[in-house]
């Protein structure tokens, strides 16, 4: 569950941030690289407990299942939160000096 | 347990060498792309830009596994920092889960890795192939 939730938020970053090319103003890259990156080593942990598992995989309790989707959740608004930090030190449009300096007339 | 940290240990590696290529200051090729008829001047780009690809996959994965191992109670904020360090028996575990989820881990960033390098140089070639015909 945790890596299905992480690839579809890889999914939609990506779509985002190729909306948003080539300007790239909304620094979207930082989420596509952090949710393919954790998508890819879950994909790693998922073969390996599949070949330990077998079928039994894909019918997981319902309160493990429950469990790996809050942490899914939870790992898709840390990467959110890490992208808005970066978002806001880098501050590509100048909103946060903006607000910080007031401009004198 | 802890496969994040062969990741992450490769992640530090690629990035000292990144930093050590960007300091030589190695300038861009610069070629010329025939776009509809008109020539235009673009920089190709640098290995050490693709270089960066590898490592925001594998700082990034292993930020977001650090904080699943963090759940799991499998790292913990005090010394050790991983649960199963304490004990020799766990530790023998965690160092084989290591060896073998970790480890494909970062081999599957990197064979990844290649990939986008390949598929990019393929498209860079392509790009350049009308205006090598035409010259």
């Amino acid at each position: 569950m945790t890596l299905l939730v992480t690839v579809f938020a890889a999914i939609v970053a990506t779509v985002k941030w190729y909306k948003d090319a080539p300007k790239g103003e909304m620094k979207l890259g930082i989420l596509c690289w952090m949710y393919w990156g954790a998508s890819i080593m879950w994909l790693v942990d998922a073969v390996f407990e599949y070949a330990e598992l077998k079928a039994e995989y894909f019918t997981p309790a319902p309160a493990d299942m429950l469990n790996d989707l809050f942490l899914g959740l939870s790992v898709v608004a840390l990467g959110l939160i890490i992208w808005l930090v970066r978002l806001l030190v880098a501050d590509p449009r100048g909103v946060v000096r903006g607000a910080l300096f007031q401009r004198k007339a | 347990m802890a496969c994040f940290l062969v990741p992450a240990t490769e992640a530090i590696v690629a990035t000292v060498i990144r930093k050590a290529m960007e300091a030589k200051g190695v300038k861009p090729e610069k070629v010329k792309l025939n776009r509809d008829g008109r020539i235009e001047t673009a920089e190709k780009l640098p290995f050490t830009h693709k270089l960066k690809w590898l490592t925001n996959l594998l700082w990034g994965g292993s930020a977001l596994l650090a904080f699943e191992h963090v759940w799991h109670g499998e790292v913990v904020p005090w010394f050790p920092f991983l649960t199963a360090a304490a004990d020799p028996a766990d530790a023998a575990e965690m160092l084989h889960e290591m060896s073998t989820v970790g480890v494909t881990m970062a081999v599957l960033i990197t064979v990844v890795w290649l990939g986008m390098v390949a598929v990019s140089g393929a498209l860079e070639n392509r790009a350049l192939k009308p205006q090598a015909a035409k010259n």
